[in-house]
């Protein structure tokens, strides 16, 4: 509809200018100092002038190292053993500091370690923290985006049903989207309680008191899952709507077909309903993993990183960093990497579920 | 026979209704668990947890834990940021992104399609990926006010509010809704000499209640529940919101009857709001996903 009516630079700027500036100021320029700040050492405040440190952010937090050890031997070549007769080995500080023969591993410490052969194998890290939190963020995302995006599904079927008052369990099952995050953690807390929690009064009800009473929150095995439990609570009621908002895009006569021809539930679910849902199942996988990589504010009311920092997240160490620490530089490169891993896993997503011509 | 299969009919009923209930509980049950407990002392709280008491208004109920929790902290000036930032970014946000959609999609001008696809790129940039340089920035940026010209915007309202105006997905919303009203409708009025802002004014907002309504709820919902944010950006009490204050007001003590007085204050208003306008929240909701 270009015309001499519709046409004006003008009037177009000076409508869109606003929006377009304010995003231009807290969206897009934040995003490039984030990668330019990353190769430096700039701090939040500092007496001293910021400096380019090339690539040394990114090197300290995602160095990693795998050093198999020898044992130690005598002057003839012998193996060392102790009292047991179990190879005596070096400990691993006398490799990661001030060793001359391993620059590589100056300043390393213990990530994990595993035995194959006869010798054990340490894998280190520059960054032993930052490591664990991204391998928390990954099992965070990986259980939580299929675990909510299925039971999410499972409740929108649910609630498609024609029933009296269906629209008031819809209401219920929405609610807990609409109460912040912040509040949900702190109620969980009192759920997750070691001693007075309601889970484990629960657990012990049922079971007659053969169960034992367990910190879910104080405990290593349990904090994730137990955070992982609840955030699928809070959110799973948002995916449904949107699920339910696709169910309900499916043309009827669809189902009108299937049922003269007599199909089973099973096969109305697969061959009606669940193509119909294509393009809804990929927004809320990509959806669902992108909230999933900012996992941060269950963490910090409920847990801090702990126990043991199994709990800790990519986000929490950014904001740890940057905020906490007042290292901007640092939290800065996290952001990235941050960014580099949810960009290019809705990379991959939108890759495996395109369209097969 | 018939008497039968009715009777199957309405045990199968039954059933449904019965897992209905049953995930309703389960979606429902912390929040009655914290309402009821406000109204409960520290003790009887504590005790009631091994029990169905926990969910039911027993026992020495008053409201002397709301009471003490406004003892305890500047509960009224915590609600009164929140609603003011809330309140504020709401109202800017819903006036510069209906602006700039119309804009997009009435008005044709040099750099419309670039401006929008840029714009609409940052949909794939979570705020936690830019939180911290933001955090710089936010420190140093200019601000013209009552006492002249300042810089740094740590500890202040504007801080909380100006960076959350404008963003991705409120002006897709409304490019989507623009695009589905009748163009000609905006063009006859411009033929017959409607100025630009009566066009927006009187031919476009007054058919936008839908996606304004659906805007207004998102942007309430995320700003009201913001933390990540204020935590990093307001240290002094004067300018805290409702949610970090909760943070602090849990560290200061573990009163469990006042926490949870404090926690029905914030959540039972936003949840009555929702109740009444639920129609309205879910298709705001269900919106965002339409061609996602």
């Amino acid at each position: 509809m270009a015309s001499k009516f519709t046409r004006s630079n003008r009037v177009g700027w000076l409508m869109a200018g606003p929006a377009a500036l304010l995003i231009a100021v807290f969206v897009v320029l934040p995003f490039i100092f984030a990668i330019g700040l990353s190769f430096t050492n700039q701090r939040l405040i500092s007496p001293n002038p910021t400096e380019f440190v090339g690539l040394a952010n990114y090197e300290q937090l995602l160095g990693i190292g795998v050093l198999t050890l020898e044992p130690e031997r005598d002057a003839a070549g012998a193996v060392l053993r102790d009292a047991d007769g179990a190879p005596k080995y070096p400990t691993l500080r006398s490799v990661t500091r001030n060793n001359p023969d391993f620059p590589q591993f100056a300043g390393m410490r213990e990530w994990f370690s595993f035995q194959l052969g006869e010798h054990p194998t340490y894998v280190l890290a520059r960054d032993v923290v930052f490591m664990k939190a991204i391998v928390n963020t990954f099992i965070f995302v990986i259980v939580v985006a299929p675990v909510q995006a299925g039971l999410a599904l499972g409740l929108a079927l649910l609630i498609n049903q024609r029933l009296k008052g269906i629209n008031l369990f819809r209401a219920i099952y929405f609610m807990p989207v609409v109460v912040s995050i912040v509040v949900v953690s702190l109620l969980w807390r009192f759920i997750y309680d070691g001693s007075s929690g309601l889970l484990n009064n629960l657990l012990a009800a049922l079971s007659f008191g053969a169960l034992p009473r367990i910190d879910w929150l104080g405990e290593p095995s349990t904090a994730l899952g137990a955070i992982i439990a609840m955030s699928i609570w809070q959110a799973v009621g948002f995916h449904m709507v949107i699920w339910l908002s696709g169910l309900q895009t499916i043309s009827p006569t669809l189902y009108e077909a299937a049922a003269i021809e007599g199909s089973s539930k099973w096969q109305v679910f697969r061959y009606v309903t669940w193509p119909g849902l294509r393009n809804t199942a990929v927004l809320i996988l990509i959806v669902i993993t992108m909230q999933a990589f900012a996992l941060f504010s269950q963490i910090d009311v409920m847990t801090g990183g702990g126990p043991l920092d199994s709990t800790q997240t990519i986000v929490f160490q950014a904001v740890e960093r940057g905020y906490g620490k007042q290292d901007i530089s640092g939290g800065s490169t996290i952001s990235v990497i941050l960014f580099v891993i949810v960009f290019s896993i809705s990379l991959i997503q939108r890759y495996l579920t395109r369209e097969k011509q | 026979m018939a008497t039968i299969a009715s009777d199957n009919r309405g045990l199968r009923l039954a059933v449904r209704y019965a897992v209905l209930i049953l995930i309703a509980v389960i979606f429902i049950f912390p929040l009655i668990f914290m309402v009821m407990s406000s109204f409960k002392p520290d003790q009887q709280l504590l005790n009631d947890t091994g029990s169905f008491a926990a969910f039911l208004p027993v026992g020495d109920i008053s409201l002397d834990n709301y009471a003490d929790a406004f003892k305890r902290a500047p509960v009224g000036l915590f609600i009164f940021n929140s609603v003011l930032v809330t309140g504020v970014t709401v109202i800017l946000s819903l006036l510069i992104c209906s602006a700039a959609a119309f804009a997009f999609v009435f008005v044709d001008w040099r750099g419309r399609e670039l401006v929008l696809t840029a714009i609409l790129a940052t949909l794939i940039v979570p705020f936690e990926t830019i939180a911290i340089p933001l955090l710089l920035i936010a420190s140093k940026l200019p601000w013209l006010g009552f006492d002249g010209l300042t810089f740094g915007w740590l500890n202040s309202y504007q801080v909380q509010i100006v960076p959350f105006i404008a963003d991705g997905l409120t002006i897709f919303l409304f490019v989507q809704y623009f695009k589905d009203l009748p163009g000609e409708l905006i063009e006859a009025a411009r033929v017959e000499g409607a100025s630009w802002g009566q066009v927006y004014r009187k031919v476009v907002m007054p058919l936008a209640g839908p996606v304004l309504a659906t805007a207004a709820i998102l942007k309430f919902l995320v700003m009201y529940n913001q933390y990540l944010w204020p935590l990093m950006v307001v240290q002094q009490e004067g300018y805290r919101p409702v949610m970090v204050g909760l943070q602090y007001f849990f560290q200061l003590n573990r009163a469990w009857g006042e926490i949870m007085a404090y926690l029905s204050l914030i959540t039972v208003p936003v949840l009555a709001f929702y109740l009444f306008l639920q129609r309205a929240f879910i298709a705001s909701i269900a919106s965002t996903g339409v061609k996602g």
